[in-house]
């Protein structure tokens, strides 16, 4: 018996804690990202017209959508990887693949966001928020959550880094 | 040239380093990244066109307003030049170190791995200011009838065409920047 293995398999286990917890606050991050936004509707009278605003009427929106329920169901098929397998090697490459689309859906999310809430007064485009406001305060809770998703991505490309590749040369073998 | 940097073993023998060909399939794919990153950069920060619209006329003489379609007027359009101007930044400080200082770390395990970080911090930011300067780009094109946002570029047809020229760059740019980042990252799988 190795007289340091009890150490070492509790390494394991810390390690296998870590980034499951933070897999999990991902998943749990970009699921209610996508759920809001899909559910984020709202319908008012002006002067008798009925104005009626709802996610799918922007491109933008959509592909928030979109990309936060891919991130959802990565996230999740990840979650059930077993420790040992070869295959956190293509996680890690998935993993920067995941982060790239969460994070140009939530920056033009974001964008367009910008111009219903300030409008742009060279295009003259006016801003829409003050018609339908909560339905700008749902937009902008999904996008909160996608943002807390997509920090949580990075730091678990990070620790990837250090467990999976080791650059260091920590672990002896 | 090459023997400046040989060490001399004990049996008189020289380690000689060698360039190995993935390396130079690095510094190829990071010159083309540079130069579409640097030309989406130019061509958006230099993205301006006026036009004089006839509004009314009044009497013989036609009464006409000036407007100017810039690429600051967007904050979308400011943030994706910024991003890209950091890209081109990034591009160029690694082909820097290659060229000239590969030998500066000691270390070349901490080289590798800022290497990596550095490339996936800058795939992220490039990724989302191409995000968003896409769909203001697609909103300036088709508009938004049920927000009434009008569309804007069958007025200013030049200011579009710029813009779209400059976002295609910029996705080859990312497109080149993300295999350089899986290339790193293979490289640090490689040390192992």
């Amino acid at each position: 018996m190795h007289p340091n293995s009890s150490a070492e398999s509790m390494a394991k286990i810390t390690k296998r804690l870590c980034t499951l917890v933070l897999r999990l606050m991902a998943v749990a991050a970009t699921l209610l990202a996508a759920i809001v936004m899909v559910t984020s509707h709202q319908r008012t009278s002006n002067f008798g017209i009925s104005f009626e605003v709802k996610y799918n009427h922007t491109p933008a929106f959509q592909y928030f959508a979109i990309a936060n329920a891919i991130a959802t169901v990565y996230g999740f098929l990840v979650l059930f990887l077993p420790s040992e397998s070869q295959l956190w090697r293509l996680v890690v490459a998935l993993d920067v693949v995941i982060t790239v689309l969460l994070s140009s859906s939530f920056s033009a999310a974001l964008a367009i966001g910008d111009v219903g809430k300030h409008g742009n007064s060279y295009a003259g485009w006016l801003p829409i928020c003050g018609q339908v406001p909560k339905y700008c305060d749902h937009v902008k809770a999904a996008l909160i959550s996608s943002f807390v998703g997509l920090i949580i991505y990075l730091l678990l490309l990070l620790y990837a880094i250090h467990t999976v590749l080791d650059p260091l040369l920590l672990k002896k073998t | 040239m090459a023997r400046e940097n040989a060490q001399k073993l004990e049996d008189g023998t020289e380690l000689v380093p060698v360039r190995k060909p993935m390396d130079w399939t690095i510094v190829v794919l990071r010159v083309v990244a540079f130069l579409a990153t640097v030309s989406a950069t130019v061509v958006m920060a230099i993205n301006k066109e006026t036009k004089s619209i006839v509004v009314a006329t009044v009497g013989t003489t036609p009464l006409s307003v000036t407007l100017t379609a810039k690429f600051h007027h967007t904050p979308a359009n400011v943030y994706f030049v910024i991003a890209n101007g950091f890209a081109s930044f990034h591009n160029l400080f690694m082909m820097a170190v290659h060229f000239f200082g590969d030998h500066t770390f000691k270390d070349k395990g901490l080289q590798l791995v800022i290497v990596a970080i550095l490339d996936m911090t800058n795939v992220a930011l490039l990724s989302s200011g191409d995000g968003a300067a896409t769909f203001m780009a697609q909103l300036g094109k088709k508009g938004n009838s049920h927000a009434r946002w009008n569309k804007i570029c069958d007025k200013f047809e030049k200011f579009c065409d710029h813009a779209g020229g400059a976002i295609i760059a910029s996705y080859i740019g990312l497109l080149l920047l993300l295999v350089i980042t899986v290339l790193s990252i293979v490289k640090l799988l490689k040390r192992n």
